[in-house]
């Protein structure tokens, strides 16, 4: 990317939004999959909100409200201040340019028939970005360079010619190709390897400082959202139970999940302490039903309370926000 | 040190492919004392999983199994089939790699461990299998369930369980925790440590969290294209690796104390069966010189049980 960031004023709001699966006769069974989730991005300034939560959290429920793949059953998801379900053609085009995804599997996105150029030169053939395929090329040049491949190793290729970690990075580059505000990505390295997991994040950290854009990333690991994010969201069982800003959320847990999720990380100095037998079987758990908190069953601190009814997400320091009867010290 | 349980030397595994052999595990040795934890860490494909698979006997023709495995003494590569059926889970066992999902589905768990207590003439009566439930930190009740009703944190103790069974020597765990949540993971790798603490087995973990395995094992082995290149205490080799791949590996890791801090290796590992001359790292070195792009680096003792495959080992 070249001279100042571009200003990238899309926003993309998820307001007390939730979806609730039915399945059985008559949708007799529900099952809500997110519930109240409250997320925004972008605007004024661009930053990198990270999505943090265990399998069945709810993550890519999130993840696929916020790309209107899915409606929300309540609440609503908004891009410029418009309901995603309400938009009409020109907002729902100009959504889904400025708004761009990332997936997690860099080997099944692509089509294993096609050179990787066809997923390069289709976007910009559908949003009629390049008249000539000269310009579409220079463009496809310029978007690969700026994740760091070389344009003449990469193009001509059949997905499988490449690695883990060269796909993922072609994928982020075919979604810088529409110039997006905001980019989703689902656990964007969960399948490279480590030696190619912090090229990407390094990756994605340049596109917010250098082109301006915002990035929700999406992910399990605690540990690589604290290094790219400038926020957290931690979801646990459909709920958002913490958010904030990453590094007090990291430094000072309020919400007993979160503390036990920062417990469980190793640091990868083996002389500081991590205590493994401490740990030793808690899924036996507390007795409480998730009647109300979801955590309520494995939670040290869980009250009779606690099975009432979901907490609220109350503010409990400026822009920090738990969802707990009973947060942990700030201390 | 007592006698180690298992000795390996120049362990090698092959394949045959249409693009010629692949050398998927290249000259591996290590041993180990009864009791002692050993981390295997790499990328995809550097062979890890591939040499636990050679210690069980395992690979499966085009593959085929070079060098010798010592398990307590005796040669696992000239064993006979029975023999080899006998040794496996009674003095060496398993917990593969996705053991969330190598449990019978249709089957209740009692009846996974009266197969495998029948296949070594063992009697499985309810107290024993109550006992060994309970020592990986699960309920009774469990052995009357299906797979299905347990979650992934139950399923791999159950794992665990059909592993310590039959008191083994040596237990080899291919990323037995890595389909789990953390706070989970580490629950289940406390009961791993545990339980092989009681009955003394040692143990070969393989995984590639190495933040995770530097709080796990004694001693650590960095693969890296089919070849160990650095294996030694797992403090020394955090504190000095010796090897520039595990410098950059341990550089790559990111933490919750600093951030920003980590960097990447660039480049990709090469091909098995289109290995460049010389150390298989030269291609990816910051340090290399003319000598490593022809010449084999063999491993050098650096420290106490330390050892390093680089010709600039002493000197990092």
């Amino acid at each position: 990317m070249t001279g100042a960031a571009p200003r990238r004023t899309g926003r993309l709001e998820a307001i007390d939004a939730g979806v609730v699966f039915r399945s059985g006769f008559g949708g007799r069974t529900a099952k809500a999959a997110l519930k109240d989730a409250t997320l925004s991005i972008g605007g004024d300034r661009p930053t990198i909100v990270a999505v943090v939560g265990e399998s069945g959290s709810g993550k890519t429920t999130l993840t696929r409200l916020l790309l209107g793949f899915q409606a929300p059953t309540t609440g609503k998801v908004a891009y410029r201040g418009v309901d995603l379900t309400r938009m009409d053609g020109a907002g729902r085009r100009a959504f889904r340019r400025e708004v761009q995804a990332v997936f997690q599997d860099p080997f099944e996105v692509f089509n294993p028939f096609y050179r990787v150029d066809h997923a390069l030169f289709t976007p910009l053939k559908s949003f009629r970005i390049a008249d000539d395929r000269a310009t579409a090329l220079a463009l496809i040049e310029r978007a690969l360079e700026t994740v760091g491949l070389r344009p003449g190793e990469t193009l001509g290729r059949y997905p499988h010619q490449l690695s883990g970690g060269q796909r993922q990075r072609v994928m982020i580059a075919r979604a810088l190709l529409l110039d997006p505000h905001i980019i989703l990505a689902d656990e964007p390295v969960s399948m490279v390897d480590a030696s190619l997991r912090s090229t990407i994040l390094q990756t994605l950290l340049r596109l917010k400082d250098e082109a301006g854009i915002s990035l929700v990333y999406v992910t399990h690991d605690l540990t690589t959202a604290y290094q790219v994010a400038d926020s957290v969201v931690v979801l646990y069982a459909g709920s958002v139970v913490e958010t904030g800003d990453v590094e007090a959320v990291i430094r000072r847990p309020r919400h007993p999940y979160t503390r036990a999720l920062v417990d469980a990380i190793p640091s990868p100095d083996p002389d500081v302490p991590w205590d493994l037998s401490a740990t030793e079987p808690t899924e036996a758990g507390t007795g409480l039903p998730a009647t109300g908190c979801p955590f309520a069953p494995r939670c040290p601190r869980a009250a009779v309370a606690c099975t009432a009814g979901l907490p609220p997400l109350a503010e409990i320091d400026p822009g920090r926000r738990v969802r707990c009867l009973f947060p942990m010290e700030a201390a | 040190m007592s006698a180690p349980v298992i000795e390996v030397a120049g362990l090698s595994v092959r394949y045959r492919t249409a693009k010629g052999p692949a050398l998927a595990v290249d000259d591996v040795g290590f041993a180990l004392s009864p009791g002692e934890r050993l981390g295997l860490v790499g990328e995809s494909g550097s062979g890890k999983s591939t040499t636990v698979l050679a210690l069980m006997r395992m690979i499966k023709p085009p593959g085929a199994i070079d060098g010798r495995i010592l398990l307590e003494g005796r040669d696992v590569l000239a064993l006979s089939e029975e023999e080899l059926r006998r040794a496996r889970f009674a003095r060496m066992s398993l917990v593969p790699q996705g053991a969330m999902s190598s449990l019978n589905p249709v089957l209740r768990i009692r009846s996974q461990f009266a197969d495998l207590f029948a296949a070594h003439g063992e009697r499985a009566d309810g107290h024993r299998i109550a006992a060994l439930l309970a020592r990986v930190g699960l309920p009774a009740g469990v052995a009357d369930r299906h797979p299905h009703e347990l979650s992934g944190g139950m399923k791999q103790r159950v794992c665990i369980a059909l592993a310590i069974a039959l008191t083994p020597a040596v237990i080899l765990a291919d990323e037995p925790t890595s389909a789990l949540d953390v706070v989970v993971q580490k629950q289940v790798l406390a009961t791993l440590g545990r339980v092989q603490q009681e009955i003394g087995a040692a143990i070969v973990l393989i995984g590639h969290d190495m933040a995770l395995m530097a709080h796990f094992v004694d001693r650590i082995g960095v693969m890296y294209a089919g070849r160990l290149v650095e294996t030694g205490p797992v403090k020394a080799v955090f504190r000095a690796p010796r090897h520039p791949y595990t410098r950059m590996l341990i550089g790559a890791l990111p933490s919750l104390t600093e951030r920003r801090a980590f960097q990447g290796i660039p480049g990709v590992p090469p091909s098995l069966t289109d290995r460049p001359p010389g150390c298989p790292f030269q291609t990816r070195c910051p340090a290399a010189e003319a000598r490593c792009r022809t010449e084999a680096p063999p491993a050098r003792t650096v420290g106490p049980g330390h050892e390093a495959a680089c010709h600039f080992a002493e000197a990092a």
